[in-house]
This record gives C-alpha cells, structure tokens and sequence, in this order.
C-alpha cells in the first residue's frame, strides 16, 4: 500500500508545481539508475536464457529437452517437488496453527528456528545431511547395514529440499494467522464444530489464499534449489541429477545450447511462479497483505 | 453506519418470534459460580468472584477494562478454565464440559462471523457441523436459519457475505448464529462495543425486545454503564477481578456500596469532609447533611453533579465561587472552588440559573454518600 502512496511524489509534473525540491536531474539520475539495473541484471540475464537456448533453432532446443538425461531430470525435479512441496504445507500449516493461535513456553525460539534454513548456507544444509547420514555419517553404517539409500539418492534429495524450502509456507501464513487472531476458531468452537472441524471449514478457508502464495513460491524454491541437493545428489546422470544441477553438468561440458534450453524451463517456472504470484497479490491483496514482507 | 441499517434496526421491534422456536425451548437456565479465581502466570484477573444468576435474567457484567469481567465471560463460555472454584449450569457441575459440550450462545464483539460464509451459512453452521446422528437435515437447517433471519429482521440477506453488510447487521447476524444453536445460555461480549452511537442505541432497544421473546438467560459483558444500566435486570460491577456490587440498575445508580462503584456509574462529584457528631463538617462548619452510619472522622462526601439545589442560605450550605460555565446540553456545567483548599467540584444547573464568574453559589445535594477517607479512592 506504500506504493501506491509513493508513487504520485514521482510522478509529479517535471514542469509546474512541484512536491519536491530536488533538482530535475537528480530525479532523472535516481530513475535512470534504477532503470539501468533493472535491464542490466535482471531483464537481460532473463532474455540471455531464451536467446542463448533457441540460439540453435528449435529443433537442437526440442532436442536437448528431450533427451533422456533431461528428461529425467525433469521427472525427478517434478517428483522432489511433489513431495517436498506436500511436506512443508503440512508442516508449515501446523508451525503457523501452533505459534499464530496458542500461548506456550518455547514458542519463539520454534518461531526463530522456522527461519533457521534463511539464515544457513544451502551448501551447510547439504553437508548436515551427508553429516548424519553419508557412509561415514552418524547413521552410515546403520543405514549401510539395512541398505538403506539416502545420501546419493531420492529421499537425500528431498530431506534437503524440505529443509531449505521449510520457511516459505510458514513464513506466509504466521502473520497472517497472528493478524486474524483466535475468535472465528473460538465461535466455531463454541458452536459445537470439534477442532478438526474448525480447522477445516474455518481457519484454512481463512488462510487459503496466503497458503497458494506460500505454495507457489516454495515450489518455485524446491524446482529451483542447487547448493544444498548439489552435495546430497552425487551427480548421478539420469538418476540423481535435478534440473539445476542437469544445467550445471552441461554447461560445465561446453554444451551451452542444451545448458541454456533446459535454464529455459527452470526461467520459465520463475515466469509464471512470479505471473500467479501477481495475480494472488492482486486478487486477494488484503488477505496476503499481512505476509507480504519478502 | 448508514440509514438503512438504522431504519432495519427500528423496525425490527415488531418481528414476530415464529412458533416452532418458541416451543423448542427448555426452561432458561440457571446459573451460579461460586469463588471463581484465575490467575495467568503470577497475574490475577480474578480473586473469588461468586454470582448466581437466575434463570431468564438479562445480567451485565460491568467494568473498567482489566477488571476480570471478559475472564469472567470466557469461563461461563469453557473458553477458560477457572484456577479455582465452581461453575454450576442448572445444579451440574459446568467446569466437567467442553465448550462445546456447554451449548452457550456466544457473541463476540467484533462479531467473528466467517467471513468466507454467506450469511445463511454462518447461521446454520453450528448445527451443520453437529455429529451425523444430531444433524437436522440439509433443508431443515436452511428453513432454521431463514426462519432466524426473520428473526433478526434480516430477510432477503441470506446471500449476503458479512464484508458486505453493515455493522449492526453483522451484529444481527452474529446473535442469530448464536440462537441456531438452541443454547441454554447466551453470552455477549461488549455487544455494541464497535458500532456508533445511533445504531447503538437502536440496537439495545432490540436487544431488549429480543430477549423479552426468547426469554434466554443472558450475560453481557460491558464497560459502558449507560447500556449496563439501561438494559439489565441486574448489574454486576466489577473493579480489580473482584465484584464490587451486583445489584439492579437502582440499586448500584442510588445505592452504590463503594467510591469506586459511586464514581464508575453515573457522574460525580467528590469533597473531602469530616464527620463529627453525627454531621458532616466543612472546613470547621457543620453542613446541614446528616452523616447516621459513617464513624467519626475524615470522610469523602459522593454527590451527583445533577442533583444539587442551589439554596439561599450560606449556612449549612456547600459554598463555592465559579471558576468556569459551561453549557452542556439542557445544563449548565458549573465548576466550583470550594472552602480554604479551593476544592474544585463540578455541579449543574438549568441552562438559564443566572450565574456570574467569581460568583459565590451556595448548595446542597440531595441525596449523597459518605465513604470513610480510608475507603475513598480519588480526589
């Protein structure tokens, strides 16, 4: 809502009346600065992606994407978000329930640690991982001595997704469900609905909107995320390697046309995370607005 | 709030209550708590509270905020669990029930409707969300929830979502979600507290007619002693997690057993005395005040700044000189410095006494109270 209070200082005529009494070359540096960076590193990068992925033509672009080490790259991508993205709405629907709706001891240092995956390095996050459970891990011989797989594998992959994209849903929705307090929940209590109900037909369509928002952006993280699946994954082509991680071997390989069509895919995740990201803020503006701190 | 909510309001006296509601009913319930103390963390909100409300009374619990009266509330409602005492419903033990076991209407003061329901669904929510063997049928619980909204004088509304109605409807929502439920008691916390004067009003006069048809035991939580006194059979006042009287709206209004209660309820005016011999002195002169019960001593002398005779003879008079007229509706405000300490007090009069700054008045009140010093809070 600040924008829209900002925006008409600058916009102010350049000729006649003025709001303000800086220099008209100053206001045209400020803007122009800000417009350079703009294009410099973010429209231009973005365009880079496409130009440099249909530099080939479409048949080399359609080729690179199809190939089978891409196209499991993408299958396993999808599938790691499939089931990361399920985990954290879980876990971060019930964080946000307990700290937004009820008073216990402890209850800020849950709240500092749901920002915890923020503040560390995805590449740390990995090498926990390897940590507990790599062969020489705390659990390695255990895990070795029962074959269970989890560094280099699968489940690596998505405990380190779920770790480094746990904020995301829990972050929309404490503040949210801290602003909208206990009283619907304590109405629908006491008009006999048990607590699962009232959690079904009252608090979750109150969060609905705020929960997608969470959604889309912590898929656009875990489809996204390079540093901390990296060290877990092991780099196996066509069995380990997500989307990222794909674009990595290839570009490492001087093969930039595949490198940058397989980018592509991941730019155009971002593309439409951001499109339905908009469309939420400008839908449901007033029931996002109490999140909206990124 | 607009006009036509106001003009709803007014006309919503002359609903009639349909039949099939009217014989649902059981008996209005009973209520006792008894020594009810809660405190959170080190922190009491109350100290041994005890009540007993009858069935089908209308009671208020009145209070400054932080007087343990929404506490109160809120373990009626089993939305809180007392640290000590007894809660009694009809002679059972209430503290044995879960809120949602208790069947209490609650309304709450920023109306928590669902704001996702149309108004129909709001109303038939609690009992759309009962256990499969208590639930009426789909359109049983429809035809209920039209019949409530008639009830409310909010017919042709049922589509409505709460964002897009008006204050006092939202608050006629509320109350009819509340009764779908066939409570046995219902509470309201600050019923009014968030609309504006006019609307207000009309919607105590509602309340009134409401409960008069429905007959449920109700208690309503409020700070504001105007609606207390106006809409209760009997008026609980709170100070401090203690009741500092219940009484009717008489009783605590002419009677008020405390400074506290004397200058929480109407408006007041307090100087400080002395009694001897039976007679409240002024500055070493005797008023013509008779002080039967208070014991010897400094005292604070209570009076209503409206109820006050303007008297020609100095002695045995209150005498003050005016510091400052002011003209307040069909009243005058006059404030006087009284005695050797210039004690300021404010009185009324009719707006055309003829008054003069730095003019000496001489009054007397009449009907006052006397508190011990010690007891007195206040100037």
């Amino acid at each position: 809502m600040t924008d829209a209070a900002i925006a008409p200082l600058l916009v102010a005529p350049i000729e006649g009346p003025r709001v303000t009494t800086e220099r008209p070359l100053v206001q045209v540096t400020l803007i122009g600065v800000a417009v350079i960076f703009l294009v410099l590193f973010l429209l231009l990068p973005l365009a880079a992606v496409f130009v440099e992925a249909l530099r080939a033509g479409l048949g080399t672009y359609f080729a690179a994407i199809t190939e089978p080490d891409a196209v499991a790259a993408i299958k396993l991508t999808v599938l790691v978000a499939a089931i990361a993205v399920p985990a954290n709405v879980v876990f971060g629907l019930a964080a946000s329930w307990a700290i937004a709706k009820f008073e216990f001891k402890g209850k800020s240092v849950l709240n500092t640690l749901i920002d915890l995956p923020f503040s560390v390095s995805p590449v740390i996050s990995g090498l926990i991982y390897v940590l507990l459970f790599g062969a020489q891990g705390y659990f390695g011989p255990y895990l070795q001595s029962h074959h269970i797989q989890i560094i280099f594998a699968l489940p690596g992959i998505v405990l380190a997704t779920i770790f480094v994209t746990f904020p995301f849903v829990a972050r929309e929705l404490v503040p949210l469900m801290q602003e909208q307090g206990t009283q619907d929940e304590e109405a629908a209590l006491s008009l006999g609905a048990s607590g699962w109900k009232t959690f079904l037909k009252v608090t979750l369509p109150n969060i609905r909107w705020a929960l997608l928002y969470g959604v889309v952006l912590c898929n656009a993280r875990a489809m996204g995320e390079f540093g901390a699946v990296s060290v877990v994954s092991g780099h196996i082509r066509g069995k380990t390697n997500t989307m990222p991680l794909h674009v990595e071997i290839l570009y490492n390989e001087y093969n930039f046309a595949a490198a940058f069509a397989v980018a592509s895919l991941l730019a155009l995740l971002a593309l439409i995370t951001l499109v339905i990201k908009i469309g939420l803020e400008w839908r449901y503006a007033d029931q996002i607005a109490a999140s909206r701190r990124h | 709030m607009d006009a036509r909510a106001v003009n709803e309001v007014n006309s919503a006296a002359g609903g009639v209550w349909p039949l099939s509601w009217t014989t649902r009913w059981d008996r209005p319930m009973h209520v006792n708590v008894q020594n009810v103390v809660r405190t959170f963390g080190v922190t009491p909100a109350l100290h041994g509270v005890s009540l007993e409300i009858e069935p089908g009374e209308l009671v208020a619990l009145l209070g400054p905020s932080g007087s343990g009266k929404t506490t109160l509330l809120r373990i009626l409602a089993g939305l809180d669990i007392p640290t000590e005492g007894r809660v009694m419903f009809d002679g059972d033990d209430a503290l044995k029930l879960t809120v949602q076991q208790r069947n209490v209407g609650l309304v709450f003061q920023n109306y928590a409707l669902f704001r996702h329901m149309n108004v129909l669904d709001n109303i038939g929510f609690g009992l759309r969300v009962r256990p499969r063997t208590r639930r009426p049928s789909r359109k049983e619980i429809c035809k209920r929830a039209l019949e409530l909204l008639d009830l409310v004088q909010l017919s042709g509304l049922e589509k409505r979502f709460p964002s897009q109605l008006s204050g006092g409807q939202r608050q006629r929502v509320a109350f009819a979600r509340a009764l779908a439920i066939e409570p046995r008691l219902l509470l309201l916390d600050e019923p009014f507290g968030a609309l504006d004067a006019k609307v207000r009003r009309d919607l105590r006069r509602w309340l009134l007619e409401l409960h008069n048809k429905t007959g449920h035991t109700t208690v309503f939580v409020t700070h504001d002693q105007e609606e207390a006194l106006e809409l209760a059979d009997r008026v609980v006042v709170m100070s401090e997690g203690r009741v500092e009287q219940i009484g009717t709206p008489d009783d605590v209004y002419d009677a008020p057993n405390s400074p506290f209660v004397f200058s929480f309820i109407g408006e007041s005016s307090v100087l400080p005395v002395r009694v001897e011999q039976r007679k409240v002195w002024l500055n070493e002169k005797p008023l013509d005040l008779p002080a039967s019960d208070v014991p010897n001593g400094p005292a604070k002398l209570f009076l209503r700044p409206h109820d006050v005779d303007v008297v020609d003879n100095v002695s045995g008079a209150i005498v003050g000189e005016v510091t400052v007229l002011r003209r307040h509706a069909g009243l005058r405000r006059v404030d006087l410095e009284v005695g050797a300490q210039r004690h300021r007090i404010e009185i009324e009069l009719p707006a055309d006494f003829s008054l003069n700054l730095a003019s000496p008045v001489a009054f007397l009140p009449r009907r006052y109270r006397l508190y011990p010093a010690s007891q007195a809070l206040g100037s």
